[in-house]
């Protein structure tokens, strides 16, 4: 069965139709892309998997369950965590505190417990925070975990966002444009980064914008434009598909050419 | 630990164990001292505002909440704790107040969860309308002698109570009473409720310190942050905001029944809007989220003025008469103009908790509108496209 | 409880709503340009009633005249007071000083307590706001009084007597009454005009619908919004003044209560809306009046702010707002 199995979603805002009749599958363990100029629906969708919208049509469900409907912290706790396209970090708060805050779904001491101070909660503190670090570590912030999150260069801070959705102990994950505003250097260590962690069993579907990072790292495409899925398959169809190099045109394209022409 | 982390930890030690020491000796003093008895009382109030504003800090600074209406569970807690003390004190004799701790707290506790449920998924500037709302129908309804029990603008009063004979309030006052070279030292029921008050605010600390280093606390800034991200992280903002918003009732509750038997009298008078603004006004002057920010405020804002009231009736301080009455008035002038001014010169207060001021002072607008966006909002794509004018 | 009850309940509640909607146009004005509930706004309607009260007793008052020694009063004074024209022009400047001089004050207001807090989190403003209310407030209680003054003329007669203008069946209407009504709907129409015809108003609307873009059209951000905090404020001194007029009296603590029901029913209308707020204003001030007179006169405020929590809790978007989708 499907890990992710989206059928005739669509997305109305009032009279703006965002996503018409999406379907697509995602099966556990692959490395999925989604691609597709600006505004065609992308992050909408991504908003829809983790319960921000609720779909106006079809339904998308995970593990079997359905997703369309349920609260962003539910969606989390089934195991569906993402990252955003403009970061969202807690920027007050130490790297180590935002993935601290990443290890709530899988915490469960109440006020009581923290009032009183027992046991069991002392042990789930130290435990959340050594989990906390571990995933520091994997994602290469360990040295700064006592930094304040806004003071963290740009790249840091996409890799911590990253991070603390890893602490959410995701079986899907959920990237919006990680690779943006990186340099090339920054991008091939976060397609390594993808594929460390697709190595530890977790699912990924990626919004991205870079041609590179994503026939790199990509099983398969899907491709959105104006809220419609105008393609799907393997790279090296996706790259020669009439219809993905005209949606595109321009930049996004080139890099296909450019792609293409080089394997 | 490094050397300066040592000195500096030992530093604070005896600082607290310093103003420990002038807690208990300076009231005593005063008491003893002829003349001075009324400035006991005056701590007392200070008191019961300074556990009010740690409530609602629990609520304004933590969850980042603005409550316009907090006076309403105060006022709740005041009445359910007369109310029922009256019914009950027969049998409970001088152990009422402290038996009515419990129905107070309860009283405070399930008004804030009935309001909050609701409310709380509003946006920030519609909460604190609709929390004001609040406010005044609780006050209306106890005015207009609701269900024939509040006795309306008449007011209840709350008979002092021999509160756990034999070392109860009156006990302590009757008995306890010897020379010293000052005058005359009387343990009064000021004294006493000084004690009590001190000791419900311990507790508060305590309880909201080791709240805000949990998985409670970080929750409820990751939630102040960044709303969305901290929902994606699996934060259930609706449970977050109403525990905040519940325990901070719950205090508010367990003040006003202190309030109820300090003043032995009650009246919706004590619980109207300006009550509400003025915890408010103590904490976003003392600092949001910071305990002895909160603590310096209401000592600043509650304390200063009866003071001032207090030594011009005692006839120490002299002042033409009219001015005597008009210091109310003359205080919420200041605190009105202060407001202004903190707001655009130091929103976080005079003793900020640090997080506060790093917040308050972000990087740039991006980040603010960012952050300040709730879930209601993304998902409501903005309330503001009701503009058609 | 007969039929001429109702119409008589219903028109108290068109007159109140008059002063409802002329208030709330200045919530619902400010709100859609800087999304903030100006909560000084209610200080000022009771400002306006204060301005109002004092032109009149300087333009009619002997006993003025004479406390302050000038002389030029005199003259002036037997001009207002003499005949309908004259009365007519004593009542047009009442109004007109008190919403320009109100008008101003909101200028003012925005200028050094809202203005430095434009990019600042959104509850700083709202609270500044609440400082420069208990500020208000409390400067008319300490430096003027704080007793109610009497909206009267120098010989204790009311400016506008309570003559009746038409009567409906039994029930008979003011010429008070219909002074507010017929005055708020004008008001209400010219504004309705200015808004959506001449060039500010454009620039208004856009700059409610998107700040930046509008600054970048060239739009300057600060006239368009020192305009709506000089027509908010001067509509609400107006509703300030027929307060003063219609209840006789005037009170530093006036304006808490009626700015709170004016609020509601702005967002009842659609908050950021105008006409919504016309709408809204009349709307709560029948149900509040109905409520009033057939279910308690005691709880009429209640009634006001339980359907402000309603509406906001189930259709924050108001009437004319757009209809938020049920949040799953």
């Amino acid at each position: 069965m499907a890990l992710v199995e989206a059928t005739k979603v669509t997305m109305m805002f009032g009279g703006l139709k965002a996503l018409s009749d999406i379907s697509l599958s995602i099966e556990p363990g692959e490395i999925v892309a989604l691609i597709g100029p600006n505004g065609a629906g992308k992050t909408t969708f991504f908003n829809l998997m983790t319960g921000i919208y609720k779909p106006t049509e079809g339904s998308v469900t995970f593990d079997g369950k359905e997703l369309g409907g349920k609260k962003p912290h539910q969606v989390c706790q089934i195991g569906v965590a993402r990252t955003f396209q403009n970061i969202r970090l807690f920027a007050n708060m130490t790297t180590l505190e935002n993935v601290m805050v990443g290890r709530h779904a899988r915490t469960h001491a109440g006020p009581l417990q923290a009032i009183l101070r027992t046991p069991k909660f002392k042990r789930e503190e130290q435990h959340t925070e050594d989990e906390a670090l571990k995933w520091l570590r994997f994602v290469n912030l360990a040295d700064k975990a006592n930094d304040l999150a806004k003071n963290l260069p740009y790249g840091a801070q996409r890799r911590l966002e990253i991070g603390r959705a890893l602490a959410t102990e995701p079986k899907l994950l959920l990237l919006d444009e990680p690779a943006a505003g990186m340099n090339p250097q920054e991008s091939a260590e976060l397609t390594r980064l993808v594929s460390r962690i697709r190595d530890l069993g977790i699912t990924v579907l990626l919004i991205e914008h870079d041609m590179k990072v994503v026939m790199d790292i990509a099983d398969r495409i899907y491709v959105l434009d104006f809220g419609e899925m105008i393609a799907k398959g393997l790279p090296k169809e996706i790259q020669r598909d009439p219809k993905v190099i005209e949606a595109y045109l321009g930049k996004g394209a080139e890099a296909l050419l450019a792609a293409s022409q080089s394997e | 630990m490094t050397a300066e982390a040592t000195a500096a930890r030992n530093k604070k030690r005896i600082l607290y164990t310093a103003i420990a020491v002038l807690m208990i000796v300076v009231p005593l003093v005063f008491q003893a001292s002829t003349g001075l008895g009324f400035l006991v009382r005056i701590l007392v109030v200070v008191g019961i505002w300074v556990l009010l504003a740690l409530g609602l800090n629990i609520v304004v600074g933590y969850a980042g909440l603005l409550d316009l209406g907090y006076i309403a569970f105060y006022a709740m807690g005041a009445y359910a704790g007369v109310l029922i003390g009256q019914s009950f004190s027969s049998v409970l004799g001088g152990a009422t107040y402290w038996v009515m701790l419990i129905p107070a707290a309860i009283a405070g506790a399930v008004t804030g969860l009935a309001l909050g449920f609701p409310v709380l998924r509003l946006r920030g500037d519609y909460l604190a309308i609709v929390t004001l709302g609040f406010g005044e129908i609780v006050r209306i309804c106890l005015n207009n002698n609701i269900f024939g029990i509040t006795n309306g603008a008449n007011g209840l009063p709350q008979g002092s109570d021999q509160l756990i004979p034999p070392f109860g309030a009156v006990w302590l006052q009757d008995n306890v009473r010897f020379e010293t070279p000052l005058g005359q030292f009387v343990f009064s029921q000021n004294l006493f409720w000084y004690f009590i008050v001190v000791g419900l605010c311990i507790v508060a600390i305590i309880v909201i310190t080791r709240l805000d280093d949990s998985r409670l606390g970080r929750a409820w800034v990751a939630m102040r942050e960044n709303e969305v991200a901290a929902a994606a992280c699996g934060v259930n903002i609706m449970t977050q905001k109403l525990w905040a918003f519940s325990l901070g009732a719950l205090s508010g509750g367990v003040a006003g029944v202190t309030f109820a038997y300090v003043q032995q009298f009650i009246s919706p008078e004590s619980f109207t809007f300006m009550e509400s603004v003025f915890v408010v006004c103590i904490i976003v002057l003392g600092g949001m989220g910071s305990i002895r920010g909160v603590i310096v405020g209401a000592l600043l804002i509650r304390g200063i003025p009866d003071l001032i009231q207090g030594l011009a009736v005692a006839g120490v301080l002299k002042l033409p008469g009219e001015a005597i009455s008009m210091i109310t008035g003359y205080r919420f002038l200041v605190f009105g103009l202060l407001m202004v001014i903190m707001m655009a010169v130091r929103p976080q207060g005079i003793i900020p908790s640090s997080r506060r001021a790093r917040e308050l002072h972000p990087e740039s607008d991006a980040i603010l509108a960012d952050e300040d966006q709730t879930l209601w909002d993304v998902e409501h794509r903005e309330q503001t496209s009701s503009h058609n004018p | 409880m007969s039929l001429s009850y109702l119409l008589e309940q219903t028109l108290n509640g068109i007159t109140l709503g008059g002063l409802y909607a002329l208030v709330a146009l200045g919530y619902t004005l400010v709100y859609g340009i800087l999304l903030m509930i100006n909560f000084a706004h209610s200080e000022l309607f009771m400002l306006g009633g204060y301005v109002g009260l004092g032109t009149l007793k300087v333009l009619s008052d002997p006993a003025v005249a004479k406390a302050t020694g000038w002389g030029f009063l005199e003259p002036i004074q037997s001009f207002f007071m003499s005949g309908n024209f004259g009365f007519v022009m004593l009542l047009v400047a009442t109004f007109g000083v008190s919403a320009i001089v109100i008008g101003i004050l909101g200028m003012f207001i925005e200028r050094f307590a809202y203005r430095p807090l434009r990019h600042a989190p959104r509850l700083a403003p709202l609270i500044s706001a609440i400082g420069v209310s208990i500020f208000l407030q409390n400067a008319v209680l300490l430096w003027i009084d704080s007793k109610q003054l009497p909206y009267t003329r120098a010989d204790g007669s009311a400016f506008v007597t309570a003559k009746t203008a038409f009567t409906i069946g039994s029930v008979e209407v003011s010429t008070m009454q219909v002074f507010i009504v017929v005055t708020s709907l004008v008001l209400l129409a010219l504004l309705d005009t200015f808004v959506s015809k001449t060039r500010i108003g454009r620039a208004m609307r856009a700059t409610s619908q998107d700040r930046e873009a509008a600054g970048l059209m060239g739009v300057d951000i600060n006239r368009v919004i020192a305009l709506a905090f000089f027509i908010g404020p001067a509509l609400g001194a107006v509703a300030g003044v027929f307060n003063g007029m219609y209840y006789g009296s005037v009170k530093f603590n006036m304006g808490f209560i009626p700015g709170i029901k004016s609020f509601t029913a702005a967002v009842i209308g659609g908050i950021g809306n105008l006409r919504g707020a016309m709408l809204g204003g009349f709307l709560l001030g029948i149900v509040e009046s109905l409520a009033s007179g057939f279910l308690s006169n005691a709880y009429r405020d209640v009634v006001a702010f339980v359907v402000l929590i309603l509406v906001l809790i189930f259709r924050p978007g108001g009437l004319l707002g757009e209809a938020v989708a049920e949040k799953v």
